[in-house]
Formats: C-alpha cells, sequence, structure tokens
C-alpha cells in the first residue's frame, strides 16, 4: 500500500502576526514555521497505516526552502519519502491551482490513500481536499476522527455535530480530510531524525509535474485583495466599584439583552 | 504557564545551526512543554521523585546516550546533544540530570570502557530505558577529591567483593545498575553491579531543597560479590571516571543554560505584564539593565557551549574547555535565576514560577560534577602549569 500526505507549513500558533506593508498576506519574515495542525493529525493517521502493515509514506508539500524542515520533521517521524514543490508559481496558486499540483503528483504516485488535513490554520479554507479528490477521481470523506484500511476498502469515522459520530466505507484509492484530535500525534524522534537525513525529497515545478500552464497567479480565480485586522469598536463598557456591585450590573445587562 | 520563546539574540538558529541540529532541538522542546512541564508542579511538592512515567517516551525519542552510535542509540552529533541538555534543564534540572547520569555516567562508561560482552547485554536495554542506570562517585567523606575514596573492592578467585558507601547518587534506588567506582590493588576500577544482589542497598536523601524532581540516594554495599567480568576492562585509574565526567559536565553547561533561559523568557513575559507605578516593570531603568546583562550573558553561554560542541566534533576537545564552560554557564544561570526570582516579587517565591526552582536546582548543578571552585583550580592549573588542587 503506499498512502500520499499533503503537509502545508503554517506560521507557528505563538507567531507574532503583522500584516505585510503591501497589505497582501502577512509578514513571513523572521517568524517561525510549523505544520499546519490538521496535517500533523493527518501524518500520524498515515504512519499509524504504515505502522499496522506494509505502507510507504510520501509526504508532499507546497512552498519556499523553509518548507524542507516540515517535510524533514514528517520523515523523523516516519514518513519515507518526500516531494517538494518549489516553484514560486506554485506560490502563487489559489487553492484550485493548488490541488492540481497536488493531483498530477498523485497521478504519478498513485497512492492508495490520500490523507489531508480537514483545513489550514492559517488560510481557513478547507478547499484543497475537496478538489483535490474530485481531481484524482477519488472519493473522499472530511472530517475523520479514525481510518481503518481492508484490502479494497477503507473505513472510516467522521465526527458530526452535535457529538454525533458516522461511519462511512470508501473504496480504494480514496481521499481522507482528517480532522485535529484524531488521534495522539507522536513526536520525531532523535534516531528518525538523523535518519531522515538519508530519505529522499525530491524537488520539483508545476512545469515538471506538467501543470505548469494552469496554475500560478495569472490562473488564480480567487484572488485575496487585502488582508486586515479589523478596526477595534469602541463598545466595550467598563463596569466599576465593589465586585458586588460589578455582578449586579452585570446581571441587570444581560437581562437588558432578553438573554436571562 | 505561559507559552516558552527561547532567546536567540545573534541568530544562532539560523546561522549556526544544521537543519537537523534544530530539528532535534525543536522535537524536545515541544515534548517538554506539552509532556513533562504538566507534572513538574506535582512533583517538585513531592520530596525526591521523578516522573517515572515518562521514562518510556524519553527512550522511545532516543534521549538516553543520543551522542554514542549503535545499541539501539540516536548517533547524534555533540552539539546536537548539547541542545538536548539544552532543552531538558530548561524543563527541569532533575530532567536533564536523569538523562546525563543514564546517558554520560552510565552508557558512556561500558561505550567506552566496556567490553563488547558488556555494551552488548547493557547499552540496548539502557538505551531503551528498560534498564536505569546510577553512577556511584562521591562517598559521604569525599567528593571534590577523588583519591579519597574508601570504597573497596577485592578479587576473591573469580569474583570481585566490594564493600563501601557511595553517597549522593541521583537515581540510587531507582536503577536496575549501578556503575561503583572502587579502590583495588590495581587502582581505581569501574564495576557493572546490578542493585539486586544481596549486601547491596539504597536508601533515598530526604529534605533537599534541591533538584526535588530528581532522586537522590546512599548505596550501601556490603560484601556486594559480582563475577570477574564485571569489572570495566578499558578503565583502570582515575582516568576513568573523569573522563565520564568530562561527559556529562559538557552536558551540563548546555543544561544550564537552557535554564537561564527559561528564567530570562519568564522574567521577560512577567515584567512586561506587571504593572507598577502606571507603567510596566518592564519599562524601568533598573529592570532593563537586569533584562540587558541577562540576555548578554545568555548569549555569550549559549556561543561558549556551541563553539566547544563544534571541537568536541572536531576532536579538539581539552577538558579544561569544558571546565570553562561548566564553571561560567552554571554561574550565570544561577546568577540569572536569582534575578530572575527577584522580579518576580512574591509571586517569584511560589511554585506557579519556575524561576526559583530552577534557582534552587542550579545549586546542585554548580556543586555536583565539579565544584565552581573545582573548576577555578583546573583552569588554574591549566594556565599556570602549577598545581594549586
Ligand atoms: C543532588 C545531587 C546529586 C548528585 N549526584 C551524584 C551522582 O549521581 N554520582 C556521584 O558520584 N556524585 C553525585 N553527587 C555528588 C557531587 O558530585 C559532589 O557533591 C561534589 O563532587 C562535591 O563534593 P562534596 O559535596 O563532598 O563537597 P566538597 O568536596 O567537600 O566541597 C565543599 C566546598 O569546598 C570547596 N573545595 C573543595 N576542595 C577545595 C580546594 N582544594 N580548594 C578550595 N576549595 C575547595 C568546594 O568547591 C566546595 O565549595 C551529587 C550531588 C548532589 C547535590
Amino acid at each position: 500500500m503506499k498512502v500520499m500526505v499533503c503537509l502545508k507549513q503554517v506560521p507557528h500558533q505563538d507567531a507574532r502576526l503583522d500584516v505585510a506593508a503591501d497589505g497582501s498576506w502577512i509578514q513571513e519574515d523572521n517568524i517561525k514555521f510549523e505544520i499546519n495542525s490538521y496535517d500533523t493529525y493527518a501524518l500520524e493517521e498515515a504512519l499509524r497505516a504504515k505502522d499496522a502493515g506494509e505502507a510507504e509514506v510520501v509526504v508532499v508539500s507546497i512552498g519556499p526552502d523553509r518548507v524542507t524542515q516540515a517535510l524533514r520533521t514528517a520523515l523523523g517521524m516516519g514518513a519515507d519519502r518526500a516531494v517538494h514543490v518549489k516553484d514560486p508559481e506554485a506560490d502563487a496558486s489559489d487553492s484550485l491551482g493548488k490541488a492540481k499540483i497536488l493531483a498530477a503528483i498523485a497521478k504519478q504516485e498513485e497512492p492508495d490513500v490520500i490523507y489531508c488535513g480537514l483545513m489550514a490554520d492559517d488560510g481557513n479554507f478547507s478547499a484543497i481536499p475537496p478538489m483535490l479528490a474530485e481531481l484524482a477521481g477519488m472519493p473522499s470523506a472530511t472530517g475523520v476522527i479514525s481510518s481503518e484500511a481492508s484490502d479494497t476498502s477503507i473505513t472510516v469515522r467522521r465526527e458530526l455535530e452535535g457529538g454525533c459520530r458516522e461511519v462511512v466505507e470508501l473504496p480504494r484509492p480514496c481521499l481522507l480530510a482528517i480532522q485535529t484530535g484524531a488521534n495522539q500525534v507522536r513526536y520525531a524522534s532523535l534516531k528518525g531524525i538523523m535518519q531522515a537525513k538519508k530519505k529522499p525529497v525530491d524537488v520539483k515545478t508545476a512545469a515538471d509535474l506538467g501543470v505548469g500552464e494552469q496554475v500560478g497567479a495569472g490562473a488564480a480565480k480567487v484572488k485575496i485583495n487585502k488582508i486586515y485586522i479589523p478596526p477595534k469598536s469602541d463598545q466595550a463598557e467598563l463596569l466599576e466599584g465593589s465586585t458586588d456591585e460589578i455582578v449586579t450590573q452585570l446581571v441587570g445587562k444581560i437581562r437588558e439583552l432578553g438573554v436571562l | 504557564m505561559a507559552e516558552y520563546t527561547s532567546p536567540d539574540f545573534l541568530l544562532l538558529d539560523d546561522t549556526q545551526l544544521s537543519q537537523e541540529e534544530r530539528l532535534v532541538r525543536d522535537s524536545v522542546r515541544e515534548w517538554v512543554s506539552k509532556e513533562f512541564m504538566p507534572h513538574i508542579q506535582e512533583h517538585i511538592r513531592q520530596d525526591g521523585s521523578f516522573p517515572m512515567g515518562l521514562v518510556p517516551q524519553i527512550a522511545e525519542l532516543g534521549m538516553f546516550g543520543a551522542n554514542l552510535q549503535g545499541y539501539g542509540c540516536a548517533g547524534m552529533n555533540n552539539v546536537a546533544y548539547g541542545l538536548l541538555m539544552q532543552e531538558l534543564e530548561r524543563g527541569d534540572s532533575g530532567l536533564r540530570s536523569f538523562a546525563s547520569v543514564q546517558g554520560s555516567l552510565c552508557m558512556y562508561p561500558i561505550y567506552t570502557y566496556g567490553s563488547d560482552e558488556q555494551k552488548e547485554r547493557w547499552l540496548p536495554e539502557m538505551a531503551a530505558g528498560r534498564v536505569i542506570g546510577c553512577f556511584g562517585l562521591t562517598e559521604p567523606d569525599f567528593g571534590s577529591f577523588v583519591s579519597g575514596m574508601a570504597t573497596r573492592a577485592e578479587k576473591k578467585r573469580d569474583t570481585w567483593v566490594i564493600n563501601g558507601v557511595k553517597r549522593w547518587i541521583t537515581n540510587g534506588s531507582l536503577a536496575q545498575l549501578a556503575i561503583v567506582w572502587a579502590n583495588t590493588e590495581e587502582g581505581v576500577k569501574g564495576f557493572l553491579v546490578e542493585t539486586d544482589r544481596p549486601g547491596f542497598e539504597a536508601r533515598d536523601i530526604k529534605g533537599k531543597f534541591s533538584l526535588r524532581a530528581s532522586v537522590t540516594s546512599e548505596l550501601y554495599l556490603e560484601d556486594v560479590e559480582v563475577p570477574a567480568n564485571s569489572e570495566l576492562p578499558g578503565a583502570t585509574g582515575l582516568s576513568g571516571p573523569l573522563g565520564c565526567l568530562t561527559q556529562a559536565r559538557y552536558g551540563i553547561a548546555w543544561g544550564a543554560t537552557g535554564a537561564g533561559m527559561a528564567c530570562y523568557d519568564e522574567v521577560v513575559q512577567y515584567t512586561r505584564d506587571r504593572v507598577v507605578q502606571g507603567g510596566p516593570l518592564a519599562g524601568k531603568q533598573l529592570t532593563q539593565q537586569k533584562l540587558a546583562w541577562m540576555l548578554t550573558e545568555i548569549t555569550k553561554a549559549q556561543l561558549l557551549a556551541l563553539q566547544v560542541g563544534r571541537l568536541k566534533d572536531a576532536g579538539k576537545l581539552h577538558h579544561a574547555m569544558v571546565s570553562m564552560i561548566k564553571r561560567n554557564n552554571v554561574d550565570v544561570a544561577l546568577q540569572i535565576a536569582r534575578e530572575a526570582r527577584d522580579l518576580l516579587g512574591a509571586n517569584g517565591i511560589v511554585d506557579d514560577y519556575q524561576s526559583m526552582r530552577h534557582m534552587m536546582n542550579l545549586e546542585t548543578v554548580r556543586t555536583y560534577e565539579g565544584t565552581h571552585d573545582i573548576h577555578t583550580l583546573i583552569l588554574g592549573e591549566h594556565i599556570t602549569g602549577l598545581r594549586a588542587l
């Protein structure tokens, strides 16, 4: 069995975020990056499939040089190979463009299962998993919290609203978009990190994958106009007085709103 | 406890560390934050206890004997090993001590002075954390001067019989294997002693103000008999234990820097948030003078440790260099911890904050593995050629 894991590198959750001078994205210099939290669960799910039997795990990421850190971490955690799409045009693509790149890799790799994170901590689109599944001609399930493979299919549990769970069966090949908290993500072991040095990382461009024309800023249909921090509104009201007085005022306010 | 941000003023991360070294550091840092820190308060409040439940994870991550090659060890270079120690001690000196004793003081002598049979038997088990070791050198009546050792081993046909008392032994009562140094007719030798042998007893030392999240014991050996092949064949004379100590001291220089970094990070965050006389404490000149001094000393300590690590990897290490960094880095870390505790005010004396814990721990770190003064004398001898020890 071969599984492919799509990883995105995103700003570290503790990084201080400032909007870039031109307002197009955040200021990326001198901030730390990490693997998108959803993707770490996707990777763990894939590594469990590997632990359970014979599976080759290929991790794929689109992004600049810094992305090698994420790929090496994944290799240190136990993935076997990495594909790094390093191409400014690929970075400038919209979700569909990126899905096309990933689909081109899927076509070459022919994985039995593609694991993605449900969404990215930074962009919040949740767009790529279903697009990629469609482009790769695979059935897909989102919000997956566990997966179990048999010879021809995969049974997954999905998280629904209101604490409900759903069990779905998909034929292979298929794509699973994993929810956070699905499993306990392992740490890259020190031995694993040392071994990762010897594992292959293929570096490719969109042109190498035969999709050069279809991706990039020019082909993008969704364009980011600006990123901004919403202006602070001055609707906050400070309650003053002793604790008892504040509580009384607060209860009054809540009553006014008709919440109580 | 707030999220940890490490000081890296001179951008060593980007300019001096390899990708593997950074990955090792990040992986251990994350593990310490998520898995170790939630337990520290509970163990600090008990007298002398270590979160033993974490040992399988520590082993799984490859933190025992991480700079040794083969036998299930990670085979890292000495800078990556130093970063590992830095991150562990950022958590607590007790955690770093646990790893130092297992790796540098127990696995290293077996690896360096042991027979093939001893290596095969013990190293994989110790790397996997299934066998915990302790290192018995210090005695109630001698610490700094190894030559004063009273513990004796006598050869009786094909066994050695060991008698003596060892004191201040980290992990003594947790260990399955003790490396016991004893005087013999041929000089000081090291012995591998299983702790379940008749005549061996370990008793914990209670009432410690320092290294509370670590077990410290006294070992009593009364006619403990071990087979002849328990002797470490490659170590005779004082160079054996001193070789181990150089390893451990190297790691301590990095570790103490990590403890200093933790205190610095804590106090920077705290003084920014703490309002005094209508403004943040961090905005006061006296505070800034202290913070500027701390960051400078941390940066110097980082550079010293890094350079000595690179020299160690290049095979150009001199033990006096290790004395310099152990002496300096522990000393400044302790001063930083004291200053940080001071800036935290009353909050600084409770265990919700960490600087005082590090401060108390670093008192031990200053004493063990060659006291501050002993390293001064080693350096003094190196400079002058005159032995003052
Ligand atoms: C928590 C803890 C854990 C430990 N773990 C271990 C362990 O696992 N294994 C082990 O073998 N040991 C261990 N030790 C022991 C430690 O290594 C010794 O305490 C240390 O070597 C100092 O010895 P001492 O306590 O006898 O002090 P002493 O040697 O009595 O020193 C007392 C003071 O005198 C000074 N002094 C000594 N000689 C001179 C001199 N010639 N000139 C000037 N000043 C001098 C010292 O610098 C110090 O300030 C541990 C200690 C502690 C506190």
